[in-house]
């Protein structure tokens, strides 16, 4: 055969070649087909490590009442125990802003400290008309809930000047 | 002029297909409180419970560091009116995360008079057993693990955003920080660690639930084996794996 085919068969196949070892060298070895199959399965399975490894913020009521028990028990006793403290609280995990990024910190039994915005009460009447601004919805879960006309019940002044969340009404 | 033999052949095949729809959630359902070692993840949300708070998306926001202001988000609740004359009004502003405050879908208020009924339906990642999203990435960054839940490499994804566009369900967006396909994953880091997810952590009206459809004590299990529940978009063929109590056959 003639130079002139053998010269770009020659390319292809470093092409080729070159293809094969970058592709030996960036696929990582735990990258493949695993339980899920061919069809479904293709991934690196570190990342299923790396996605288990990810942060937990919201830790659930057992945990707030480890200190907390006094206010646990104070709710229990109202329609508000059905609602999780980080609702209002906050997620129980030390947060920081850093340049404009959030940073979690691992949660502490400590005191809550002072730098950080963790546990910051969400006091403001928005919170509370979540759930207890009546709409005309038939069928839906508001409808259980006792609500107020949010234009007429006095409008200018926030839910907790009056009620108390860890036992509304009027305790 | 078809034979005979050519009716029942082709007729078969064609019943089969139409048919495997069904057979592929069937199958997850058949072996459903079967107690089998592997596990399968599995949620209901019963919309008759949910009041439209909102906290579940917030709650979910935090937990999965999606920034709060972004117009994305892994859950949302959907509010849906619907008028005596038949018009629908649904909406989900900001995926509803403020919570519904005013009876004001898209902005117009309807008349207590003029509404037939009206409910709110949140939404999420149905991890579905035939996820369409992971069919198409060409870079397996996407993929399903072996418990049913379908996760997103962030080092891996190039961003092409094929799922975004494949999934019936608009559950996937691109994370205006990582810069890549994101997605609700049911909370992986919890739910392998026992916990519930973010969302039903948050709802404290019980319309959210997240559970092993495996285990035959879980009280999920329990309730899709004797209640009556139904799925979203079935016919994609998906078979999802986030089920429904009270869903309106004009929610899709």
């Amino acid at each position: 055969m003639k130079n002139h085919v053998y010269r770009p068969l020659f390319l292809v196949i470093a092409f080729v070649v070159a293809v094969l070892i970058a592709r030996e060298i960036v696929v990582p070895e735990d990258f493949g087909t695993h339980e899920a199959g061919y069809m479904y399965g293709w991934h690196r399975k570190g990342n299923e490590q790396e996605w288990k490894d990810f942060k937990v913020k919201y830790q659930g009521k057992d945990y707030c009442k480890l200190c907390h028990q006094d206010k646990v028990d104070k709710i229990s006793q109202t329609p508000h125990v059905i609602i999780n403290c980080e609702n209002c609280h906050g997620p129980a995990v030390k947060m920081a802003r850093v340049d404009g990024k959030i940073h979690w910190k691992n949660p502490t039994y400590t005191k809550h400290g002072e730098d950080t915005f963790e546990n910051h009460i969400d006091r403001t009447r928005e919170q509370c008309l979540r759930c207890h601004a009546k709409l005309p919805y038939k069928g839906s879960g508001r409808e259980w809930v006792r609500g107020i006309n949010n234009t007429e019940h006095n409008p200018d002044m926030e839910c907790v000047m009056c009620h108390n969340p860890h036992s509304p009404g009027f305790g | 002029m078809i034979s005979r033999r050519g009716f029942l052949k082709y007729g078969a095949s064609a019943l089969a297909t139409s048919g495997l729809i069904t057979t592929t959630s069937g199958k997850i359902f058949a072996a459903a409180g079967s107690g089998s070692k592997d596990t399968r993840w599995a949620f209901l949300i019963d919309t008759h419970k949910c009041t439209g708070c909102g906290l579940c998306v917030k709650a979910c926001k935090l937990e999965n560091e999606v920034p709060m202001e972004a117009n994305a988000t892994r859950t949302w609740v959907e509010r849906y009116v619907i008028k005596h004359d038949g018009e629908v009004v649904a909406d989900s502003p900001h995926a509803g995360i403020d919570g519904y405050t005013r009876n004001d879908p898209q902005g117009r208020e309807i008349p207590e008079s003029d509404i037939a009924k009206s409910y709110f339906v949140p939404k999420l990642c149905n991890q579905c057993e035939k996820p369409a999203c992971v069919q198409v990435c060409p870079v397996g960054a996407t993929y399903q693990t072996a418990d049913g839940v379908v996760l997103v490499d962030r080092t891996w994804c190039i961003g092409c955003g094929y799922c975004i566009m494949a999934c019936p369900y608009g559950a996937r967006f691109f994370h205006p920080v990582f810069r890549v396909a994101e997605k609700c994953n049911w909370c992986y880091h919890r739910i392998t660690k026992g916990m519930d997810t973010a969302c039903v952590e948050a709802c404290s009206f019980g319309a959210r639930m997240v559970g092993n459809i495996m285990d035959p004590n879980d009280p999920l299990t329990k309730i899709i084996k004797t209640e009556r529940v139904s799925l979203l978009k079935e016919e994609y063929g998906t078979s999802p794996m986030a089920y429904y109590i009270g869903l309106d056959t004009l929610v899709r």
